[in-house]
C-alpha cells in the first residue's frame, strides 16, 4: 500500500495530466457526437455580456453599410407589397399566422473552425427558443441551438454537424445541405438523384420538408457538381448568397406549427 | 512573491481578453487566427509548482474554449503544452535550466525562439488534430498548423520583446 501511494505521489504530474486530459477528451467527444455543451457556451451571462459590450463598440464602424443593406431589403419588400396582385389582407387572427419573425443582432461571428457557432443578442426573455431558424436579408444562416436569458447561440450552416433540407428552385427534388469544412463561401448539397437535370448557376433554396425553415428561402447557386462514389447521386458545390464574414442583423423564424408536426411525427414513428 | 502572483493574474485576464476579442476575429488571409495566448506558457515562472501550472493552463484553455464555443480543444492543447514544457526546456536550454540561477537572460535569442516555436507547434498540433478529428484531413491539419504557427510565432516574438519581464 505504502509503495502504491509513493508511486502515485512520485508520478503525480503524469496522473494529473491524464486526469485533466481525460476530462477534456470526454467533453470534446461528447460535443462531436451531440450538440454543443449545455452548460458552457458563449450564450452564458459572462461570455455573452463580454461579447455584447465588444459588439456595442464595434457595431458603430459599419453602421452605414448595414443601413444600406436594410434599406435595400425594405425596397424589395415594398416592391413586393405594391406589386402583389389582388393583395391578400394580412391575417389578423394570430391562429392563422404560420411563421413568427423576430430580429436580432450578432455579437459573435465565427467561420474558420469546422464547427462554427455564432452568438446573437436575443434570448429566452425575448422569445427565442431552441430550433428556431436564423436567416439574414440574403439567405439562411443556421439554427438556434442554446438559449440563455438574454443571448442565444446559433449553429451556423458552416458547421460539419449542420444538415438542412434544401431543394433546387422551381422543382421538388430535395437533398441535404452539409458543409465539408474547407471553404466558408461554399456548402455542399448531397443526395440529389442522378436523373435530375442540373445547370451551373441554378438557385438552391430551402425545402418544405423541415419544420424549421419556411419553403423557398434562398441559400446559394450551383457552382459545380459531380457524381459521388456510388455514381447514383450528385455532390453539388453551392456558392452561398450570404457573405458569412460580414453579418450583423439577422431574423429569427419560428414555425407556429412545429410542436404539432413534431408530436405527430413522434407518434407515427413510435407505432 | 505576491507581486509575481498578481502579475500572472493580470496576464491571464488580459491574454484571455486579447485572444477572444481581437485575435479570434482576425481571420488573416481568410482562416488564420493566431493563438497569442500561448505566450502565457513562455512567460510563466520556471520554478513554480508544476501541478499548479498544469491546472492554471487547463483553466486558461477552458475559459477561451467557453468564449469561442470550441469546448475542450484549447484546454487539452494548453494542458499538453504545460505538461511538455520541462521536456522542451531541457531540449532547448540543455541541463543547466535545472540550476537555481537559471534565467532567460543568460540564454541566446535562438534558444528562446526555438523554445517558443516548439511550444506553439505542440499547441497547434494538438488543437487542430482534435478540432478536425479525422486522418482524412491530414494535409489540412498540416496546412493550418504551419500557416497559423508562423503568424503566431511572429506575434509572440513581438509581444515578448515588447513586454519583456524584467525581474524574472
Amino acid at each position: 500500500m505504502q509503495r502504491i501511494i509513493n508511486f502515485i505521489l512520485r508520478n503525480r504530474n503524469a496522473f494529473l495530466y491524464c486526469f485533466l486530459a481525460l476530462i477534456s477528451l470526454v467533453i470534446t467527444v461528447r460535443s462531436h457526437s451531440y450538440h454543443q455543451s449545455k452548460f458552457f457556451n458563449s450564450s452564458k451571462w459572462l461570455t455573452g455580456n463580454v461579447y455584447g459590450t465588444a459588439s456595442d463598440v464595434s457595431s458603430y464602424f459599419n453602421l452605414r453599410e448595414e443601413n444600406t443593406r436594410l434599406v435595400e431589403e425594405n425596397e424589395r419588400l415594398r416592391r413586393m407589397l405594391f406589386n402583389a396582385e389582388n393583395a391578400v389582407i394580412e391575417p389578423l387572427d394570430s391562429s392563422l399566422v404560420n411563421y413568427e419573425v423576430l430580429s436580432a443582432r450578432l455579437v459573435k461571428n465565427s467561420f474558420t473552425s469546422p464547427r462554427n457557432y455564432v452568438t446573437i443578442d436575443k434570448g429566452k426573455k425575448q422569445g427565442v427558443r431552441q430550433d428556431m431558424g436564423v436567416i439574414t436579408t440574403k439567405g439562411i444562416l443556421g439554427i438556434v441551438e442554446n438559449v440563455s436569458n438574454n443571448f442565444a447561440t446559433v449553429q451556423s450552416i458552416l458547421n460539419t454537424k449542420s444538415n438542412i433540407n434544401a431543394k433546387i428552385k422551381h422543382s421538388n427534388y430535395f437533398g441535404s445541405l452539409v458543409w465539408d469544412a474547407k471553404d466558408y463561401t461554399t456548402a455542399q448539397l448531397v443526395d440529389i438523384p442522378r436523373l435530375v437535370p442540373l445547370v451551373v448557376g441554378d438557385t438552391i433554396v430551402t425545402g418544405g420538408m423541415s419544420s424549421i425553415f419556411p419553403e423557398n428561402i434562398p441559400i446559394g447557386v450551383i457552382k459545380k457538381y459531380d457524381l459521388n462514389a456510388s455514381k447514383s447521386f450528385y455532390n453539388i458545390d453551392v456558392e452561398l448568397f450570404n457573405d458569412m464574414i460580414n453579418i450583423k442583423n439577422v431574423y429569427l423564424i419560428e414555425n407556429k406549427n412545429r410542436e404539432e408536426i413534431k408530436a405527430l411525427e413522434s407518434t407515427t414513428t413510435n407505432e | 512573491m505576491n507581486n509575481a502572483i498578481f502579475l500572472n493574474i493580470i496576464r491571464f485576464v488580459l491574454l484571455v481578453l486579447t485572444q477572444v476579442l481581437i485575435f479570434n476575429n482576425l481571420h488573416f488571409m481568410g482562416h488564420i487566427n493566431p493563438m497569442v495566448y500561448v505566450i502565457f506558457f513562455y512567460w510563466y515562472p520556471i520554478k513554480g509548482n508544476r501541478a499548479l501550472f498544469m491546472v492554471i493552463s487547463f483553466l486558461l484553455g477552458f475559459i477561451i474554449d467557453v468564449f469561442s464555443d470550441t469546448l475542450a480543444l484549447h484546454s487539452l492543447a494548453s494542458l499538453t503544452v504545460a505538461y511538455a514544457r520541462p521536456v522542451v526546456m531541457r531540449f532547448c536550454f540543455g541541463v543547466n535550466y535545472e540550476f537555481q540561477n537559471f534565467s532567460f537572460k543568460n540564454t541566446t535569442k535562438v534558444q528562446r525562439i526555438t523554445f517558443m516555436a516548439l511550444l506553439i507547434l505542440i499547441h497547434l498540433l494538438v488543437f487542430f488534430s482534435l478540432e478536425i478529428l479525422s486522418f482524412y484531413h491530414f494535409l489540412l491539419i498540416l496546412k493550418k498548423v504551419f500557416t497559423t504557427g508562423i503568424v503566431t510565432l511572429i506575434l509572440c516574438t513581438l509581444f515578448s520583446s515588447l513586454f519583456s519581464p524584467k525581474n524574472e
